[in-house]
């Protein structure tokens, strides 16, 4: 049955690249892309970085102009939600009521905002960072803010703490374990980025549960309890504790869910018209080198949604392919850029080389005894050479890194498969 | 604005209105212009944005940035003395008609 229309839920960076890929493959048929936020789609990477920090138009951060959607005839329903799925009558339920019909339908539904599950986590007041518009909304009252306490010490929280901190703020932030992006970072990684944070005069509130957000006489947010019977005072509270996928359409059109919308290798559903991908779908853990993982995983990142994209859109038009795309990851604070190549979850031995003096880090993750990933701190040679590693399943041995002058650039170029390349 | 001619390793032509302030990279991703990547956002962290600056432009650039001649080593195709990483390049008054070549390869 020739496929003649594929509806999109969700128009951030997964949704609008699997529209603009499918284009490029030459697909022909009807193309809508249905956006909860009213707009065209943006990169959201700079909500925490440059546009916060500067005084930039919110129409800089649109990933494709208007004219785009209109040549290559990409239907953008923006401001609008998909209520229900029909997998029987094959059609997407708009929350005004209208009908998509579908033969292929994605799901990039992306994620939202863990709520602070404590007295006051429900405050007004509170800021938090995700959209656009949370970020146009933060970016106007850090210009009339002090002191500002962040909650969650992972790479949300701390951009933000470094935006705010390069800004003139006072700023605090509270990590609940014992220090900061303990759930995505090596020790190594994390005590230098907490390092660079103090120098520049954040103070970090390590092993600080949140018992309350505290308020004042009137009811205005006036800081934050910790666990510990301590109170931390600040004009402005922002939350950044993780996000949660956005799952809830799927499960009602009857579809698995485990931490997200559960697909297989090849990103389809159990219901082989219903793909899903980015930070809302749950995939199996490939042996991206290092040792498999068990079980499925989910990554919340550019480079996940793109990937996933491509692949999704392989996976409609042509031979099924499996995602097996090399993860990486990276963020901006003060002057570190932090890169992050493979995947360095459950790693059973690391090796850290710093140089103190230039600020560059390298961390080696194994798994198994064989590289998992790299945590640079601006050392781009060394992660990009971990990119390449991983994707041709080239591994150096502990050994191998342990050893006097060694580089992984120079271990890439002996080992590569594809000199020149 | 600024006009830019991207020239794909085909030959073949698309010249873009680019916003002043705009990077050339950022510039090609609005406009759907195939052959430039830019998976980071303009970064600098991915080398995905790579061209080769046509000569006549070279000197009005900027030099490059420690972490761009950095980044430069990496690139999927290969470097030449005229490689720039387009999300370093931004559009202004001077560069009007700048020409720049995408790579084969990105990726």
């Amino acid at each position: 049955m020739p496929l003649n229309d594929i509806v999109i839920v969700g128009a951030g960076q997964a949704g609008l690249q699997v529209a603009a890929s499918l284009r490029q493959a030459g697909f022909e048929g009807r193309i809508r892309l249905v956006g909860d936020e009213a707009g065209l789609p943006y990169q959201r990477p700079p909500l925490s970085k440059a546009f916060l920090k500067g005084d930039g138009d919110p129409g800089s951060l649109s990933l494709r102009n208007a004219e785009f959607f209109d040549k290559q005839r990409i239907e953008l329903l923006d401001g609008e939600t998909v209520a229900a799925i029909d997998r029987t009558a094959r059609k997407a339920i708009l929350g005004s009521g209208k009908a998509l019909d579908y033969d292929r339908l994605v799901l990039a539904t992306g994620a939202r905002n863990r709520a602070l599950p404590v007295p006051g986590g429900d405050h007004p007041d509170l800021a938090e960072l995700r959209s656009l518009d949370h970020a146009v909304a933060l970016r106007a009252r850090l210009d009339g803010t002090k002191r500002i306490a962040i909650i969650g010490g992972g790479y949300i929280g701390l951009e933000i703490a470094a935006t705010a901190r390069d800004k003139g703020l006072e700023v605090v932030v509270c990590e609940a374990l014992d220090r900061v992006m303990p759930r995505t970072a090596s020790p190594a990684l994390s005590a230098h980025v907490e390092e660079v944070h103090l120098a520049h005069g954040v103070e970090l509130q390590l092993g600080a549960g949140i018992a309350a957000i505290a308020t004042d006489g009137s009811g205005a947010i006036a800081g934050v309890e910790t666990g510990d019977g301590g109170r931390i005072d600040a004009d402005l509270v922002l939350v950044g504790i993780g996000i949660l996928p956005n799952v809830e359409l799927a499960a009602a059109a009857g579809l698995d869910t485990d931490n997200g919308i559960v697909v297989d290798a090849f990103l389809r559903t159990a219901d082989p018209t219903i793909f899903a991908l980015g930070d809302c779908a749950a995939f199996p853990a490939t042996d991206f080198g290092g040792g498999a993982l068990p079980g499925r995983i989910r990554l919340e990142s550019v480079q996940n949604a793109v990937d996933q994209a491509k692949c999704v859109v392989q996976n409609i038009l042509g031979a099924p392919q499996r995602y097996d795309a090399v993860p990486w990851f990276w963020s901006d604070q003060f002057d570190m850029k932090i890169q992050i190549a493979g995947l360095t979850a459950g790693a059973d031995r690391s090796i850290a080389r710093l140089d103190a003096e230039k600020g560059r880090l390298t961390v080696y993750a194994f798994r198994q005894g064989r590289l998992a990933g790299v945590e640079t701190v601006s050392n781009p040679g060394d992660h990009m050479a971990c990119r390449r590693l991983i994707a041709e399943r080239l591994s150096p041995s502990p050994d191998d890194v342990e050893a006097e002058g060694f580089s992984l650039k120079a271990f890439l170029l002996q080992h590569r498969s594809r000199p020149g390349a | 604005m600024v006009k830019v001619i991207y020239t794909a390793d085909d030959g073949s032509r698309t010249e873009v209105e680019a916003k002043a302030g705009d990077s050339l990279m950022q510039t090609a991703i609005v406009n759907g212009v195939d052959g430039i990547v830019g998976e980071c956002g303009g970064s600098a962290m991915c080398a995905t944005c790579h061209v080769y600056v046509d000569p006549a432009w070279l000197d009005r650039l900027p030099p490059r940035s420690e972490v761009e001649e950095e980044m430069l080593e990496s690139t999927a195709s290969e470097r030449r003395d005229n490689s720039r990483l387009s999300c370093q390049i931004v559009a202004a008054p001077d560069l009007d008609g700048i020409v720049v070549v995408m790579p084969p390869d990105q990726i």
